[in-house]
């Protein structure tokens, strides 16, 4: 510290002594807090006692000139909130029902909660946790109400999965399209709460029960009809996120969490769980999230993520240069664990299996990574998932053959492609679906 | 006997440990719910019926309703409009190809893709009007799941629906949908 200050640090304005004077002049777009928490800290030095300050400095906004060199600045001091840099800006890309996640502007395996997409039918409901409750009854013994503490008090579990919207593919989408386009409403998060076969376990669920109502208090009343079976597997009321409250846009207080199956199951702000002998044939459970298929029927149910992919990197609207690239892309199946992630250089007649970053978790967003060295010349580079299960994520004329062409929108997860061009850029590789 | 008491020994330690470690059956927290906050909440209604209010209304009675609350977005007739979905329609002959069509005029409306009446007055109680979700009477729900059953030619204007007819109307998809066997195989489905 010593040595850079003085090798680098300009010399003070000259006769100045009171710390204040040198530091305004530096401060000046938080100089009303900052003052205040300086004259703060003059009084605790004259051995007064001071309130702890209140606020604090607002995030600074990127400068209008030049970054002046950080060595000569005093940086923003310690704060309740952090924020990212200003020089930072993924974002997520709304439309009027949901918001894509920028997946190829994220690294790792968490999406931060700030990025996690959204898709909601009543906009984001506002609930106040101090009056929350979670009522539980139909075929039930004891038809019970949970406050947020009660919630709380239950054993706790924490787990990191996926969780994706049941309509996440852009059918048809251009050549200048960004991954987050392509399958944007995917999003991975630590969740925590209480296992919902704990909470069932409480109000004694009758022998006849099969399946239950999930019911949100958002402007939707959003409800779907969930089999009992997933609630004894793995299903949870989730008031966590990342290790903090959950936000707004995922159902704060709590909401319902189903590992592996469609978003739109995971129902949001919830405030009711109804216990029956059969499925309750809600708007959402028979004319939406149901899709064609061939035989003139309509699949209904359809829970389960189907394994898939996608490289996130290098993309649209990235550039390439000739050499070593590390290709990089995320891979997940609702069934299970992932158990290759390949990459295909020749449009599919061969495939090479890429490395899969560890932890490799069930139901989850799996890292894969793999590198490749360009000539320069003209390639698309596929990735395709393969589960625990055996399940190979298909090609689109492979998911057509096997529903049809006017199948869709939902539980589409077809292998994608990116086309390096020999002047560096790189698109979308394009595909007819019918 | 001395055995004996050695076992039962053995068998109230292995208890004790028990209850030390293991979780209880039950915790004991929350509280019972009583009947009234059970009603309050409990607004769904079932394909058999369970959960349907008094009331009644027709497609006559609708049509105000429907004018009033519906047509902004749905228009006028139904037909649908950038913002909302088409709620009108019938396919000829009721045909459900949608998988295999390539044609483009495969709308999903409560005549050509709804299984269930009852789905009709369960949804827009919850979420109907949009911006005013919650705000209908029992009358005016079952006035307007009349009118969009009528306009499908479901049932006729004059026809009174309530708790006891709603169920019983058999709309024309209603054999058309069938549970998920995708996970019966890992093949692609």
């Amino acid at each position: 510290m010593a040595r850079r200050d003085e090798q680098k640090r300009p010399a003070s304005p000259a006769g100045v002594t009171d710390p204040s004077a040198v530091l305004e002049p530096l401060l000046s777009r938080r100089s009303v807090v900052v003052g205040a928490a300086l004259a703060v800290g003059a009084s605790v030095m004259q051995g007064m006692a001071a309130p702890v300050p209140q606020a604090r400095p607002t995030p600074p906004i990127v400068p209008d000139g030049p970054v002046p060199d950080p060595t000569t600045v005093l940086g923003r001091l310690p704060n309740e909130l952090g924020v990212r840099s200003q020089f930072e800006k993924a974002k997520r890309r709304p439309s009027n029902t949901s918001s894509q996640a920028p997946l190829d502007d994220l690294y790792g395996a968490i999406t931060p909660s700030e990025l996690h997409f959204e898709r909601h039918h009543g906009g984001v409901a506002v609930v106040d946790p101090a009056t929350y409750t979670l009522l539980i009854h139909g075929m039930v013994e004891r038809p019970m109400i949970f406050t947020l503490d009660d919630l709380k008090r239950f054993p706790s579990a924490s787990r990191i999965c996926f969780l994706e919207c049941a309509g996440n593919m852009a059918r048809g989408a251009k050549e200048e399209t960004r991954a987050q386009q392509v399958c944007g409403l995917t999003s991975q998060s630590e969740w925590t709460g209480v296992m919902l076969s704990t909470l069932f376990k409480e109000v004694g669920v009758r022998p006849d029960a099969s399946w239950f109502l999930a019911e949100g208090q958002d402007a939707a009343v959003m409800s779907r009809s969930i089999p009992l079976e997933k609630a004894f597997d793995d299903a949870m009321i989730v008031y966590a996120q990342n290790g903090e409250a959950i936000r707004p846009e995922q159902g704060y207080p709590a909401r319902l969490l189903l590992p592996g199956w469609e978003g739109n199951t995971n129902v949001k702000w919830l405030r009711r769980l109804e216990l029956s002998t059969r499925p309750f044939m809600t708007r959402e459970e028979t004319s939406k999230y149901t899709e064609a298929i061939k035989g003139d029927k309509a699949r209904q149910f359809s829970f389960v993520i189907d394994a898939r992919s996608i490289i996130t990197s290098p993309t649209y609207p990235g550039r390439v240069e000739k050499g070593w690239i590390e290709i990089r892309g995320i891979a997940w199946s609702g069934r299970g664990k992932i158990r290759r992630a390949e990459l295909s250089f020749d449009e599919g007649k061969s495939w090479v299996a890429a490395t899969l970053q560890a932890p490799v978790l069930s139901k989850a967003h799996t890292r894969f990574r793999h590198l490749y060295e360009w000539d320069g010349t003209e390639v698309t580079v596929m990735s395709r998932a393969v589960d625990e299960t055996g399940y190979v994520q298909p090609t689109v004329r492979e998911l057509v053959d096997a529903r049809g062409p006017g199948s869709g929108p939902y539980h589409l997860n077809p292998i994608t492609g990116w086309r390096f061009r020999p002047d560096g850029s790189v698109t979308f590789r394009t595909e007819k679906w019918a | 006997m001395k055995r004996a008491l050695a076992l039962s020994f053995v068998l109230i330690t292995a208890a004790a440990c028990n209850r030390a470690d293991a979780p209880p059956s039950r915790f004991g927290f929350g509280r019972a719910a009583t009947p009234a906050e059970i009603q309050t909440l409990d607004i769904d209604v079932g394909p058999d019926g369970v959960g349907l209010p008094a009331g009644q209304g027709t497609a006559v009675s609708g049509a105000p309703v429907y004018a009033a609350k519906c047509a902004t977005c749905h228009g006028s007739a139904g037909e649908g409009t950038p913002i909302a979905a088409a709620l009108v329609g019938r396919i000829p002959n009721d045909s459900f190809n949608y998988a295999t069509s390539t044609g483009g005029d495969r709308r999903k409306t409560v005549g050509s893709w709804w299984p269930h009446a009852t789905t009709l007055y369960d949804y827009i109680r919850r979420a109907m009007p949009f911006d005013k979700s919650g705000t209908l009477t029992p009358d005016e729900i079952y006035a307007v799941t009349a009118f969009l059953l009528a306009k499908n030619e479901i049932v006729t204007d004059d026809f009174v629906i309530d708790a006891k007819s709603l169920p019983a109307v058999k709309m024309p998809s209603r054999d058309r949908f069938v549970a998920d066997d995708r996970e019966k195989s890992n093949r692609v489905r």
